[in-house]
């Protein structure tokens, strides 16, 4: 589903992401573990070309998404994307937040868009917080209608960059619910966090990254089982 | 003549000259908004040209006394063929002036906006422009409310320059009254109280309007 050849990115001399190769299957969770500053958010955020690669290409669905004359627009609306701070739309109301796409991008119309983003609120467990705004949130909440606010354009992948890393610890388990549901639901994902114990439980498949590289790369047991690198055995020592 | 009485006597010179006031004042308001946003959006243009043009503008606007501009619009533009009325030369100079200022106001309160309001956007499919409309222009206008309403107070009261070009706003009408009565001080005072009450009221509605953009959002 998304193929990344050789993708390389550097902010002016320094180099963040070194070659990366990967293929990321339908259905398939990915999670990127490492070190911070090892390029894993970078790496996400190329993916959605919210960071323009220097070198590299990306295919997303058969197009490749790097191409000169490519509609990043049209892509981006079948990847939803949640963010560490949440960026939830301070002057917008919750189902506001989650409508604004649907409405802008994809033309629906009113009563469908709310139908479709009132099914999400359920889902995230927050229908009565429709006519909230986010400042009246807490951040486990505010975090859950930003998965629905992406889930509202039914993106084919969602990409998570670290989302429960700005939570206080009580909030954290509520989020990781809901990629949990979604993990089951057969979404595709790829998701960076430091979240050990859930990378275990709802990965696919865990990637190592770390100077740029992905150093290693496996099922959970193998990756926190067996760990081949030294660099991963470190790592890992660290923050198990 | 007491201050009332001749406010009283003279009200139909008064009111006529905040009519063009007022006028002057809103045109001034509007289209200096208008353009202001527009300015803005060039000066963070990715084309260097166009971020020249925009930065040349303001500075060169922001530079020259408001009154050097109108008599270069109104004395200055005949020589290559183009007449205004002394309306239209008085609203366009308010209306660039204030462009100018605006615009720079307009810019501090884009920038001011979070960088992930534009990424969460754009995540979503949304262009640039449409981002722009629905997300950050107005965060970036609310965050900046105070500002803009300090230079709308500031055109109302700079509007008075146009009395040099013969408009009838409400200094002209007071040296009219002046030129009647022989009195110096009180016309002067009743348009000064006159503009109080318009710049006081502004600012007034400008600080309701606030409080009720606070109340939404806003943690």
């Amino acid at each position: 589903m998304i193929e990344v050849k050789n993708l390389q990115k550097s902010f002016g001399k320094l180099e963040i992401l070194k070659g990366i190769d990967l293929n990321i299957h339908k259905g398939e969770v990915v999670v990127v573990i490492g070190p911070s500053g090892s390029g894993k958010s970078t790496f996400l955020r190329c993916l959605n070309l919210l960071e323009q690669p220097t070198g590299g290409e990306i295919n997303f669905e058969g197009q490749s998404i790097t191409a000169k004359r490519h509609d990043i627009n049209v892509t981006r609306e079948k990847m939803g994307m949640v963010f560490q701070q949440f960026n939830l739309f301070p002057h917008k109301s919750v189902l506001q937040n989650i409508m604004l796409a649907p409405l802008k991008v994809r033309k629906q119309q009113s009563a469908e868009a709310e139908k479709y983003a009132m099914e999400l609120l359920r889902t995230v467990g927050l229908e009565d917080k429709r006519d909230a705004y986010p400042a009246q949130l807490s951040g486990g909440q505010k975090q859950r209608i930003a998965i629905a606010r992406a889930l509202a354009m039914q993106p084919h992948v969602m990409l998570f960059d670290e989302p429960t890393s700005a939570l206080d610890p009580e909030m954290v388990g509520e989020v990781l619910e809901v990629m949990k549901q979604l993990a089951v639901g057969g979404m595709t994902m790829v998701i960076v966090t430091h979240e050990m114990g859930f990378a275990r439980e709802v990965g696919d498949r865990i990637l190592f990254m770390d100077g740029g590289v992905i150093v290693e790369q496996g099922t959970p047991a193998e990756v926190f089982g067996n760990p081949k690198h030294a660099r991963t055995r470190d790592f890992l020592s660290k923050v198990l | 003549m007491s201050v009332l009485d001749m406010a009283y006597e003279y009200r139909n010179f008064f009111l006529s000259g905040l009519k063009y006031t007022l006028l002057l004042a809103v045109l001034g308001v509007f289209f200096g908004f208008v353009l202001g946003i527009v300015v803005s959006l060039l000066r963070m243009s990715k084309w260097r040209i166009l971020r020249f043009i925009a930065t040349a503008w303001v500075e060169f606007l922001r530079g020259t006394p408001m009154l050097v501009q109108l008599f270069l619009i109104h004395y200055g533009l005949p020589e290559f063929g183009i007449s205004l009325s002394p309306i239209q030369s008085g609203a366009i100079t308010l209306t660039i002036n204030s462009s100018a200022y605006l615009a720079e106001i307009f810019r501090a309160g884009i920038q001011g906006v979070d960088r992930g309001q534009m990424e969460a956007a754009r995540s979503l499919g949304m262009k640039q422009g449409m981002t722009m409309r629905y997300i950050i222009l107005p965060q970036a206008l609310k965050n900046v409310l105070p500002a803009i309403g300090n230079e709308f107070i500031t055109i109302i009261k700079e509007s008075s320059i146009v009395s040099m070009i013969g408009v009838a706003d409400l200094l002209f009408e007071a040296r009219s009254v002046t030129s009647i009565t022989y009195e110096g001080l009180n016309p002067l005072i009743v348009i000064a109280a006159m503009y109080f009450v318009l710049t006081f009221t502004l600012s007034k509605l400008l600080g309701i309007l606030e409080r009720r953009l606070n109340t939404d959002d806003r943690g």
